[in-house]
Order: C-alpha cells, then structure tokens, then sequence
C-alpha cells in the first residue's frame, strides 16, 4: 500500500466512504484506550467511580463494532474493493472484533476490581500490575497508532511488545500462587486477581493481533502464526 | 499458448510493446486494462485476426504447442479452426440453430453425413449449455434468440470445429446480468476442455472466472499473475491504481 491514502479514487464518495471507516476506527480505539484506562485506575488506585465507568460503557464500543461492521458490509457489497482497499476492510472487520474484545477484557478488570474494593491491597503485587497495565496500555495506543499510519514496520515492534507483556504476567501468577500456597484461605479474592491480570495479559495478544492486521493490509502478507523474525522480514521487505 | 516479443504497429504508431505471455492450457486467462491499452488488439494477434487490417506491422512470435502461428506454411482458415473466437455482439449467421452449428464443419470437411452433423450439433449446443432450450427449434433463426442464448450460440459455433483454445473479447458485456451468470458458468465448465482467453472491462468478471490475468497498459503487460494475488495484493502500483479505481 502506497501512503496516498484513500483520496485518490475517481469516485470522490468512495474516498469518503473508505476515510469515514478509518476514523471510526480510529475512535473506537479511543473509546477502547479510556475503558482500559479508567479500569486499570479502578483496580490499582481502587477508584470505584472509575469501575462503574468502565461497567456501564462498555456498551458505546459494541455499538462502534456493529456499525463499522455494517459499513463495511456496504463498502463490500456496493464497491467490491480490491487490493489494499480490500485488504484494508478485511483488516478492519477483524481488527474492531480484537478491539471489541479489549473493551469487554477492560469491563472485567473494572468488575474485579469493584470486587477487590473491600479488600487489603497490600497482599496483591499491585505495583508489577500497573506495569503490567502500562505495558498492554502502551500495546494498545501503538497497535492503534501503527493502523493510523499504515506504518508496518511500527506494527512488528509493538507486536514483539507482547514478550514483555507475557514475561510479566508470568512472574505476577507466580507470585499469586505462592502466595495462595502460604494462604490457602485467601482464594476467592486472589482469583479476582488473576481473572484481571489475565484479561490484562489478554490484551497484550490482541494488540498484537491488530499490528498483524497492519501488516497484512500494508504489505498484503498474513503473518499471523509465524515468529517475530518472519513477520519482521514481511514488514519491512518490498511487497511480495 | 505464447506470446514472445511481440510489437505491433499500426502504421506508424506503436499499439504493443514487447509482449510476453503465456496463455496456459485449460486455464482461463483474463486481459483487463484500459480502454485503448492494447488488449484486443493482443486478442486479435493469437488468431491473426490482425491480418485483416491493413497498415498493420507485426514482429515477434505467437506459438500454440510449440508452434509458429505466423509461419509461412500456417493456413490461416485451418488456423482459426483451432483457434476460435467469440465477439462482444453476438453475431449468429443469418441461418437456422442448426446451420450456425454445422456450417464450419461442413465447410473444413470435419462433419460430412447428415447424422455425423446431426451429432455435432447437439454435443456443441450441450457444450454450450443451450441444447435444453433449444432442441425442439433448430430450424428456428439463430438471430431470434435472447442475447445471452445468441451468445452461447456463438460459443457453440466456435466449439464445433474442436478448437484448441477460444478468445473471447467481452463476451458478456452485452448481455444483463443473469446471460452473464450463465456465460461465466459456461466459460467454467469450458475450460476443463479448452484454453480460454478473455479479454474484459469487467474486474469483478475477470477475478470471477479467470485463473490468471494479465494488466494492459498502454501496449505493455504491466503485471501478469494468478487471478487471486493479482487482485488482493498485485505488485505494481499501476496495477493497484486501474483496479482499485485510483487516478493512474
């Protein structure tokens, strides 16, 4: 995909048509960005205000993923796109289905964290969550920012992002299961712990699915599947 | 079927540059491009259709299986008869059914006795897909069918004479959109038997029915791939530009 965007079709509504979707995905990612936000306040600062936010929101995403999924439909059924116009709707219908999911991970970790509210914070590795929560946070906001640019290259290095984030929740479920095993009592509340961090952990490999959807839309290769090394060489080689 | 450094001109201007192309056997390839690109013209060169024109120049090579079709020694009525052609406008002769079928082969002596034609006819307009709607009128004028029946007629006609492979210029772009439905069904099952190559304006035509497809442009083949990289991901932004509709 050449950088000349989508003003470039003889038919001017077209160009319209194909910038409209980009925008609103670019709004549906933030709306999605706040939810995590506000979520991950809720659970590391205990701000309730903020998880009820996140509860009663989650709502605005789903209704972007319904309509762009319909403007879609229309651009399929009325254009019958080719190309990088066709490799960017493909792009599109699947990345607002991982960014919808991020939306519904965030609206856990909001409803685990007004569970948490009562509880002593103290026992649960809150720190090494936030970092956590900034990392996906940092996924995201790259995932969303490498699609605006069409920037493959941007993509791969966010994607590869997705080590650190595993590397992490790694290390905070060994911690939580530690601690479970010194207090078998405490269950029920460090579930609730683990739910969030893997929903946190969740996001991490949804972000990387959207830079694979980069890929695929700015270079036309799939590189879903493959290693960091193969999808590096897609990115940044010429087009096939 | 190949092309090799094939040029062409008329008079002085140049319409081809440098064509090489293989049309694989029992494969549909498709030509889109431009109007004015060359792809007809190209079309025209696989059954010397050219040689019509006068003024026209050509060098260069176009071989079926192996060989020369513009040798000295090629008899071009024999020629067509391997290589047939169906036209944007249906065009059946001004006979019965049955005489636009057995007319050819009557003529280069392939189908002589009355139940040797008799036969032809009724496996070429099955081949075709008309035989059913036909059968009980073949003394019926071939011009008093639809559109889309008249084109299969053509088809039927070209298939007759047991050609090697079949060109097409536009060949549905005349008729609505359920004769095209029913000639790009036709064109599927054909090339299990033929060589087919197409020349269209239609892309949604070309990626339906063609396994390869080669982009025209200005007398040259910018880009020539199989029919599904060509559309999802071609490799010259020429290409991407014409077929996703973008200001070349």
């Amino acid at each position: 995909m050449d950088k000349k965007g989508f003003s470039q079709h003889i038919s001017r509504q077209y160009n319209e048509d194909l910038e409209q979707i980009i925008t609103r995905v670019m709004t549906m990612g933030g709306l999605v960005e706040q939810q995590l936000e506000s979520a991950m306040d809720a659970l590391v600062n205990g701000d309730q205000a903020k998880g009820e936010e996140v509860i009663t929101s989650d709502y605005r995403i789903n209704a972007m993923e319904v309509e762009l999924d319909d403007a879609c439909t229309n651009v399929l059924a009325r254009r019958q796109p080719a190309a990088s116009d066709l490799r960017l709707i493909v792009a599109v219908i699947k990345a607002i289905t991982d960014l919808e999911r991020i939306g519904d991970e965030a609206e856990r970790v909001g409803r685990m964290a007004l569970h948490l509210l009562e509880e002593d914070r103290r026992r649960s590795p809150m720190a090494e969550i936030a970092a956590l929560g900034n990392q996906v946070k940092g996924m995201v906001h790259g995932a969303l920012d490498a699609f605006a640019r069409m920037d493959a290259e941007q993509a791969v290095r966010v994607a590869q992002e997705d080590i650190k984030a595993d590397a992490q929740y790694d290390a905070i479920i060994r911690h939580l299961v530690k601690y479970l095993e010194d207090n078998p009592k405490s269950v029920p509340p460090v579930l609730d712990i683990v739910w969030a961090t893997r929903s946190l952990e969740r996001i991490g490999d949804r972000s990387r699915n959207i830079c694979e959807y980069v890929i695929y839309f700015v270079k036309g290769k799939d590189v879903r599947h493959t290693s960091f090394e193969q999808m590096a060489e897609e990115a940044t080689g010429d087009r096939r | 079927m190949s092309a090799r450094d094939l040029n062409l001109w008329y008079g002085d201007t140049q319409a081809l540059y440098d064509i090489n192309l293989d049309m694989y056997n029992r494969e549909v390839t498709a030509l889109i491009g431009p109007s004015g690109c060359g792809k007809s013209t190209f079309l025209r060169c696989l059954n010397r259709m050219n040689d019509l024109i006068p003024q026209v120049r050509m060098k260069g090579q176009v071989s079926l299986e192996g060989e020369d079709i513009y040798d000295s020694s090629v008899d071009v009525v024999q020629l067509r008869t391997f290589v047939g052609m169906v036209f944007q406008k249906p065009n059946p002769f001004p006979k019965s059914i049955y005489e636009n079928i057995a007319y050819a082969p009557r003529l280069h002596g392939t189908g002589t006795s009355r139940s040797e034609l008799d036969d032809l006819v009724e496996s070429s307009l099955k081949r075709a897909g008309l035989w059913n709607e036909v059968a009980d009128r073949l003394d019926t004028a071939g011009t008093e069918l639809s559109g889309g029946q008249q084109q299969r007629l053509c088809i039927a006609r070209a298939i007759a004479v047991n050609p090697e492979v079949i060109l097409m210029d536009e060949p549905a772009s005349a008729l609505d959109p359920l004769a095209t439905a029913t000639v790009e069904e036709l064109i599927h099952e054909l090339k299990d038997n033929y060589t087919i190559v197409i020349v269209t304006h239609n892309l949604q035509q070309a990626a339906r029915v063609a396994g390869y497809t080669a982009f025209f442009h200005m007398g040259k083949v910018i880009e020539f791939n199989d029919t599904d990289t060509l559309f999802t991901n071609p490799a010259e932004q020429r290409t991407e530009d014409y077929i996703t509709g973008r200001f070349g």
